[in-house]
């Protein structure tokens, strides 16, 4: 199969580059399809999202009728299997063998690094809408990997802890996952919160997929902090959600956490729980907005379950970049031009049901909703945004250079400000 | 940070408790088949997501537990008479082969419940919290501890006050006098291996209703149950619950004071022991 | 008791003319000299991968199938290897050359302080003691944040100028493997590795003898690890990228799978098993997400049907046929 993949592909050169000779551009342009590389885990821990990225991204292709522009689209899936190392092996693999003209997706942050760094030494444009680390778009920037319809990990924390600050919540505790995600998260957070004159009384880090968080309940409650920020994904939010609510903490010290914590992908299995948790996010699904109510209605019509973070991350991303491509005819192969395009593409009317447009490192700028969970009138619980900070950008109030300045986040470093 | 409290330590009760009950059917099949039974991890996942499923569609958790018992009995019978019987007698072949069959089953389940994590939902007269000593404790963990404790007297009195026991005991000691005495060692095998399977779907239960079901829970609980059973002895039932209660507590005291080496202090004291005690603390010579 | 996965069949030696194996060998190292020449870059660099491999199944193989202890903590040790290559380098800014020396220093050392742990232990006891030896590295990577990265692994620098491209970065890893190989082939046919199956096949009889078998066994291991810790430092070469997947037990799994796949106590069979399962993977996950079923099938078959691996199982077909010829040709 390899032999004859490889026979196709040079075949394929072959006429294509007899056809640039012979024929004007257009020709060549509608012989060759785009190709597009998309990575996401089929299997492994976050299975379940990769299975909502494969048909978000897919569905947006569907209803474009698999064309952008007058060429047509392939669409070439591979499973990352939620590990580093397969994710860079498929990357590789997208890129020389299946020859595709860029890569999009991954779900967690360590198999989109790996890629990234591959494609730092390539040059092909790799579109990211779920990893968040921030400095992909700050300190250590690659100019081909792009957060189309994605952010980075510390922007939407900040309005939180606005939002918390106005609400009178003066000490407030973390509880995170420990890794980047959650030191970043976590330190937007914090840094906000202490410098609007709150106080972090405590930080808790455990391992990925902590099984029982009671060690940790228990010091939450020794600390009686007026709220406790929540930075937590898939299994470790639903565990974390559910413990809570059972050690009675639900009803004493509200909670707030990062927009994975109360995503679809993690309260479409929880019950009462779950409701009145407070997130921030770009993206509500109980949004009072048309383009966001289609969105949903289309989507949980084909898949019977509200769209989560992965499928509307990947259809708005997918939205954005064929728009950048229609704006240059189609040629995807001029990567400079490309990339340049897509950076300046601003993006009307998708899902998000706000405009929105990047900055000058490839990261969006979003409005920000505050969202709370509550029962729809389906009887499903979902994210109601009950206040909206516009524009908001990954540096937050801060002069980007001045930001850039200060380290990144870690567990030692959470920007938190000294009362 | 707070230091150990009565709260750590009910915690780390209720952690045993359960490892209990999965590494207590692991270690009978250890002990009297031979077998290191390494798709028991998935076992669990299997069961506790038949018992979610279950659950869902009855309303009642009770009878979720039932069905995901007799599920993985069923399929625990399947393996034992359909695949071990291949390579019977061959230590490593068989740990591989249950390896690969982990992996089989593990890809069954993500296919038939699509990956989300489920919590197998807890029964109205188990939910919220109790106060204990000055503390609020979760109802349904309390239960859970207690369901330690009788899976450990039911297996006591199964073991040593029944003529089933008898030979269970007699078999992990010498199988080939077992046989010799004109008994049918293969059906007591059978049904050995049947009933750790089910302790294991029960475990995937429990488990299931507070420490949710997802992908990879299944290698998480069989490490944990791994240490269980190489600390307590092969085919020791209390050496199985002197490890549980060991590495239940060490997990919940290490979480608290050794962040940073939550893995090192459960399984830096097993590999020591390993290393000066092969058999682990109860386990006898073959 | 220590019972080896397939009980070898009586000592290679006596079963193959020498001749065999130099035109054998001659041929595979012209097949694999000539096949960047045909093959696409992308599948240049799965056979890279594919040699890589096949040193961390062989330096396993020494071990399970001369020394008759099965390990699943190989993983770990090659895997540390690989993080000090990228720290060393990518960190700390240091030469390449001594990260890869100090890469395959810490790998040995690792293996032995596992070693000194495991080596009094057998069958299925070693085969969980180290496991959970493996844990312990694979816990500490993922949770010592600061040096390791934690989740996100570390990220390396790129391979120096001369070996950058596929094909160059081929030739180069053939150039040590080659070399690798032929010591560990030494290794296991000198009179110590003679020990070794000794030890393998009755520990009790070796020790009545007078030889110390706890050092063997350690030697071995030590050994062992040391090769692992050759391929550690390639993976980290070749994937410029290491995180605590690179040490976790599915990489132990699939390494002893590849070992064993080929044949345990064949040594050169790694080679064919590796090849094996990572075409294997590779044109199965082109076609479907299945592939840990794929695996698991696989893995349940071959301990089923040829529990002696691929090159075990020709052997004892050529030895039949051989002993037949032989009958034959006597009457």
């Amino acid at each position: 199969m390899d032999r004859r993949q490889f026979l196709k592909t040079t075949a394929l050169t072959l006429a294509t580059g007899a056809g640039t000779l012979a024929a004007p551009h257009i020709v060549r342009a509608q012989a060759a399809p785009i190709r597009i590389g998309l990575m996401a885990p089929q299997t492994g821990v976050v299975a379940a999202g990769g299975r909502e990225i494969i048909d978000g991204f897919t569905l947006f292709w569907e209803n474009a009728r698999n064309r952008v522009g007058d060429r047509s689209v392939e669409l070439i899936v591979e499973d990352d299997a939620s590990n580093p190392d397969t994710a860079l092996q498929k990357a590789r693999r997208l890129v020389e063998q299946a020859k595709v003209d860029f890569l999009f997706g991954n779900l967690l942050a360590n198999t989109g690094l790996a890629v990234a760094n591959y494609v730092k030494g390539n040059g092909t444009p790799y579109f990211i809408p779920v990893i968040a680390a921030d400095d992909l778009t700050q300190r250590s920037r690659i100019k081909n990997v792009i957060r189309a319809g994605g952010y980075s990990a510390s922007q939407f924390s900040r309005p939180l802890a606005d939002w918390a600050l106005k609400q009178g919540y003066k000490k407030i505790a973390t509880i995170s996952q420990d890794y980047t995600f959650g030191h970043e998260q976590c330190g937007g957070f914090a840094q906000t919160f202490t410098e609007g004159g709150g106080t972090i009384v405590g930080q808790f880090w455990h391992p990925l997929n902590t099984s029982d968080f009671s060690p940790y309940l228990g010091q939450i409650s020794g600390l009686k902090p007026d709220a406790v920020f929540a930075m937590e994904t898939g299994a470790d939010s639903s565990r974390l959600i559910q413990q809570y609510a059972s050690f009675g903490l639900k009803g004493q010290i509200p909670m707030l956490g990062a927009q994975n914590a109360t995503d679809q992908s993690v309260i479409r299995t929880l019950g009462p729980e779950c409701e009145g948790i407070v997130t921030s996010a770009h993206f509500a699904e109980g949004a009072d907005l048309p383009a966001t109510q289609a969105f949903v209605k289309t989507y949980s019509g084909k898949f019977s379950k509200i769209p989560s973070l992965y499928a509307f991350s990947h259809y708005v991303g997918a939205m954005w970049v064929a728009k950048a491509i229609n704006g240059i005819g189609g040629k995807v192969e001029d990567r400079n031009l490309f990339l340049d395009t897509v950076l300046k593409t601003d993006l009307p009317d998708s899902p998000l049901g706000k405009p929105v447009r990047f900055d000058d490192y490839g990261n969006p700028i979003y409005d920000v909703f505050i969202r709370k969970v509550v029962k729809n009138k389906d009887g499903k619980f979902w994210n109601l945004p009950i206040e909206t900070y516009p524009q908001v950008s990954q540096f937050w109030k801060y002069d980007p250079e001045t930001y850039l300045k200060q380290p990144p986040y870690s567990r030692d470093f959470q920007g938190i400000k000294k009362a | 940070m707070t230091g150990i409290n009565l709260f750590q330590i009910l915690n780390g009760l209720t952690f045993a408790a359960l490892l209990f009950i999965v590494a207590s059917g692991f270690t009978l099949i250890f002990g009297l088949l031979r077998i290191v039974n390494l798709a028991h991890g998935a076992l669990y996942l299997i069961g506790g997501l038949a018992g979610y499923s279950v659950a869902e569609a009855s309303g009642s958790a009770a009878l979720g537990a039932v069905a995901a018992m007799a599920l993985v009995a069923l399929l625990g019978a399947v393996l034992e008479r359909g695949l071990m019987r291949f390579v019977r007698g061959a230590e490593l072949r068989q740990v591989l082969l249950t390896l690969g069959v982990a992996f089989i089953l593990d890809d069954i389940a993500l296919v038939i419940w699509g990956g989300d994590t489920f919590t197998v939902p807890v029964p109205a007269m188990l939910q919220g919290a109790m106060q204990i000593g000055g503390v609020f404790y979760p109802k349904f963990r309390i239960f859970v501890l207690a369901l330690g404790v009788i899976v450990f007297a039911a297996l006591w009195l199964l073991l040593n006050h029944t003529r089933l026991g008898a030979l269970i005991r007699a078999g992990v000691d010498d199988p080939e006098m077992v046989e010799a005495s004109g008994i049918n060692i293969r059906r007591v095998f059978l049904g050995t291996f049947m009933l750790g399977c089910a302790l294991a779907g029960l475990g995937g239960v429990i488990g299931g209703a507070f420490l949710t079901l997802y992908p990879t829970a299944d290698a998480e609980i069989l490490v944990f149950s791994l240490a269980v059973v190489i600390i307590g002895g092969r085919g020791s039932l209390v050496g199985a619950a002197v490890g549980a209660l060991l590495v239940g507590l060490l997990n919940s005291i290490g979480r608290v004071m050794f962040p940073e080496l939550a893995y090192f202090v459960i399984f830096g004291p097993m590999a020591l022991l390993l290393a000066f005690r092969p058999l682990g603390l109860f386990g006898k010579t073959a | 008791m220590a019972t080896p996965i397939s009980q070898a069949a009586p000592s290679y030696e006596a079963r193959t003319r020498p001749s065999h194996v130099v035109g054998w060998i001659a041929l595979a190292a012209v097949a694999l000299i000539a096949l960047p020449l045909v093959l696409p870059s992308y599948q240049v660099s799965i056979t890279t991968q594919i040699l890589i491999f096949s040193v961390l199944a062989m330096s396993i193989d020494v071990l399970a199938g001369y020394g008759g202890r099965t390990t699943l903590g190989h993983g770990a040790i090659f895997g540390a290897s690989t993080y000090v290559v990228i720290y060393w380098t990518a960190v700390l800014g240091g030469g390449i050359w001594t990260g890869v020396a100090l890469g395959i220093l810490c790998a040995t050392l690792l293996a032995a302080v596992f070693a000194l742990l495991a080596i009094r232990t057998s069958g299925v006891y070693f085969l969980l003691l180290t496991l959970a030896l493996g844990m312990i590295v694979w816990g500490l990577c993922l949770r010592w944040t600061s040096v390791t990265g934690g989740e996100n692994g570390l990220r390396g620098i790129g391979r120096p100028e001369f070996i950058a491209d596929h094909i160059s970065f081929y030739y180069a890893v053939l150039l040590v493997v080659a070399p690798v190989t032929w010591a560990m082939w030494r290794f296991v046919h000198s009179p110590f590795g003679l020990t070794l199956r000794g030890i393998r096949d009755s520990e009790s009889r070796m020790r009545s003898l007078g030889y110390n078998v706890p050092l063997h066994l350690f030697i071995a291991f030590v050994a062992s690890g040391f090769f692992a810790g050759i391929a550690g430092a390639l993976y980290a070469l070749f994937n410029n990228f290491v995180s605590p997947s690179t040490v976790q037990l599915s990489q132990s799994v699939a390494a002893l799978l590849m070992a064993i796949t080929g044949g345990v106590g064949t040594l050169l069979g790694s080679f064919v098993g590796a090849t094996l399962i990572i075409a294997l993977e590779n044109v199965v996950s082109a076609f479907t997400a299945r592939w840990p079923t794929v695996l698991g099938v696989t893995f349940v078959l071959i301990m089923i049907f040829a529990p002696e691996g691929v090159v075990g199982r020709v052997r004892i077909l050529l030895s039949r046929r051989r002993k037949r010829q032989s009958s034959e040709s006597l009457n």
